[in-house]
């Protein structure tokens, strides 16, 4: 988790805020890579950062034999997240 | 059919579906009306979430600050989607393990206090008056532009609708009209940015337009906005002029602020399993990073396509959106040299900034200021806020087009203002009511009770609609400052920290709070002359401020908790539980918590 922490930081604070001054001499495209990461590749990363999170502990829990039994709501969830 | 017409349609049936889902969903039970009885598919709830979440701000007023800040205005962008990392990492799933009802709920039981929960009330019930105030300013511009009523009006139509889905609904009213709310104002904020993005770039996904080739051949998009707008002395599109601590405490603030947020929090309450908070969390960030990955793009055609309209327009011809914005008072012209001739620059116009009309018209029959004309050789002020409303009119879009973006920035206006009407009402009738002063009454009397003040916070958010605080996102940019300093704090190290107790949450809390609250208070409204950097402690704004509350707030927790008697055993082991992995050992926990942890008995 930690790990993932790290990125959320790396990529906002640290691509998006105080190195893209000088990410910006690198380009993506029509985009300066600095104004890439904090208008749009920041976010794409977040959404990652979830979905990693969520399916590492997934397996957690299931290591820990702790399968959650209350299937009050069967959805589309159950296939991504098991 | 003429826009107005069109308009009257569009949100008329919105309204109609909303009504018609509330009264299909009602509550019967203060479990259902405070969290949706918790049986909340996760899918769902993630599109709740992002309706509940995305305001009037992210809706009307983020793309229009993007479009004339550039590159600062990224700290929206990326504070407003970080803090969803926080959430689902360190706050949603446990706060869902613990299986509460509310914010205040959690602080009052973790920390086994009256005094605790009650000034987590205190803050839950700030936090979210000022946040709606932001989005009645919405409701009211959208009303008076497209449907031409009077905006007073227009704020009580938009009261009325909410008080009838949110007082008879309650959380499980709210939870499947957001999702409707999110479906209507994706769909109206991706409709004109596609038409626009094929219009400018022929590229018809607007994400992907930002970093495209203009249609003309001219080059890169962004590459032709930086000559225009450097030509034009003002700060290249992709150039910053915020300092960059202040970049980083702004973040930082609305980062934090947003995992703080109670009427955020609560949404993770109403899935079914913790590991249902996980992927919700997920989910809610996917529906956001929808609108999120557009708006850059539509605040830099909209740039592009306002420069090229407005810059030379001879007052005279100007087109209808023009004289309409002008009239309701959002757009404002100085001739300054006399020409007749809209000249648009670098720097603001006018000073002080904001338009102030006098009832006479000009020689071209432009409404006349008493501002001050500035240096600067810029004559028109062009109110932020507009900017998403009035792009579809200025690009020359088709008229239900129009009227769609109408309709969406209501949804957005709404669903927000329903979620935090319902973590207000449960503030005052469950933590203040049922868990403070009045035990002994009913679940059926404590719905009533939260019916009766979900309606009483309706009418104080109407009045902050009808006299309105400035721009949407400054105001709702506050609210963010002062979750991050009072909550987050408390609720991460109430999760991670056994050590955590009473005396240093509530010292942390009212630290934060008091200290952000008067910084802002200071600079927004006591002195404002001095809000500017000289003047700024460190260099950071009152919109970043939060950031430092809540360091404060962290290191007066840390020293407070290391002086005094850590908490009773049984809480220690809770907060152990918690983390465990799983979920079958916190629900003996959960029954248990509610005998043992009655604040009456403990503090």
């Amino acid at each position: 988790m930690l790990g993932l922490l790290v990125i959320w930081a790396g990529v906002s604070f640290g691509f998006g805020i105080l190195l893209a001054d000088w990410l910006d001499q690198f380009r993506l495209g029509g985009y300066k890579l600095g104004f890439w990461f904090s208008q749009q590749g920041s976010i794409l990363t977040f959404v990652v950062l979830i979905f990693v999170y969520a399916w590492r502990m997934g397996r957690i829990d299931a290591v820990h034999g702790s399968e959650e039994k209350e299937d009050v709501i069967v959805g589309l969830d159950d296939r991504d997240a098991s | 059919m003429s826009a107005q017409l069109l308009t009257y349609i569009f949100v008329g049936a919105t309204f109609a579906l909303y009504i018609g889902i509330a009264i299909w969903s009602r509550s019967a039970s203060t479990s259902e009306f405070y969290v949706a009885g918790g049986h909340v598919n996760p899918v769902a709830n993630g599109a709740a979430t992002a309706a509940d979440w995305m305001s009037a701000a992210s809706f009307l007023s983020m793309a229009g600050i993007i479009a004339f800040e550039g590159a600062d205005g990224a700290r929206y962008l990326m504070g407003w989607t970080g803090g969803y990392v926080l959430l689902a990492l360190l706050l949603a799933p446990y706060l869902r393990k613990f299986s509460k009802f509310t914010v205040p709920d959690f602080v009052g039981d973790r920390y086994y206090s009256s005094a605790a929960r009650l000034v987590a009330v205190v803050c839950v019930i700030f936090i979210s008056f000022t946040y709606v105030a932001g989005q009645m300013r919405g409701v009211g511009v959208v009303f008076s532009r497209f449907l031409e009523v009077d905006i007073d009006l227009g704020v009580v139509i938009g009261m009325a609708i909410v008080f009838f889905y949110a007082v008879l609904g309650g959380m499980k009213g709210i939870t499947y009209t957001q999702v409707a709310q999110y479906c209507v104002l994706i769909f109206a904020y991706l409709v004109p940015a596609i038409y626009i993005s094929i219009l400018l770039t022929s590229n018809p996904l607007p994400m992907l337009g930002l970093g495209s080739t203009v249609a003309d051949g001219s080059g890169y998009l962004l590459d032709k906005l930086d000559g225009l707008t450097t030509e034009l002395g003002m700060t290249a599109f992709t150039d910053g002029s915020k300092s960059t601590i202040d970049m980083l405490f702004i973040t930082a603030a609305l980062m934090a602020g947003t995992a703080g947020l109670p009427h955020v929090i609560v949404r993770f309450f109403t899935v079914p399993r913790v590991r249902d908070a996980r992927i919700s969390a997920g989910y809610a960030l996917v529906f956001i990073a929808l609108l999120y990955l557009t708006a850059p793009a539509v605040a830099a055609f909209a740039r592009i396509n306002i420069i090229d309209e407005v810059n030379g327009l001879t007052y005279q011809d100007a087109p209808e959106w023009f004289l309409k914005w002008e009239d309701i008072g959002l757009i404002a012209w100085h001739d300054k040299n006399e020409d007749g001739k809209v000249q648009y620059r670098g720097g603001a116009a006018l000073s002080p900034t904001k338009p102030a009309f006098s009832e006479e018209r000009g020689e071209f029959g432009q409404r006349l200021v008493t501002n001050r004309p500035t240096e600067s050789d810029n004559e028109v002020y062009i109110d932020r806020d507009i900017i998403v409303l009035a792009h579809p009119e200025i690009a020359k879009l088709p008229n239900w087009v129009i009227a769609l973006v109408a309709a969406g920035g209501l949804a957005a206006a709404l669903s927000t203002a329903a979620g935090l009407l319902l973590v207000i009402s449960t503030a005052v009738s469950h933590d203040l009511l049922k868990k403070t002063f009045m035990p002994g009454i009913s679940d059926r009397q404590e719905l009533l009770y939260a019916r009766i003040s979900a309606a009483f916070a309706i009418c104080v958010a109407g009045l902050a609609g009808i006299y309105p605080p400035d721009y949407v996102a400054q105001v709702v940019a506050f609210a963010f400052g002062l979750a991050a300093a009072s909550f987050f704090p408390v609720l991460l190290l109430g999760i991670f920290s056994t050590r955590m107790n009473k005396e240093a949450a509530i010292a942390g809390m009212l630290t934060g709070l008091t200290f952000t609250f008067s910084y802002i208070v200071y600079f927004k409204f006591l002195n404002t002359a001095a809000n500017t950097p000289e003047y700024w402690w460190f260099g950071i704004s009152p919109e970043g401020i939060g950031t430092l509350g809540m360091m404060l707030n962290f290191v007066v927790a840390f020293a407070v908790s290391r002086v005094t008697p850590p908490p009773p055993q049984d809480i220690q082991d809770m907060v152990r539980a918690i983390r465990v992995p799983g979920e079958t050992q916190v629900r003996d926990i959960e029954a248990t918590s509610e005998d043992t942890l009655a604040p009456a008995s403990r503090s």
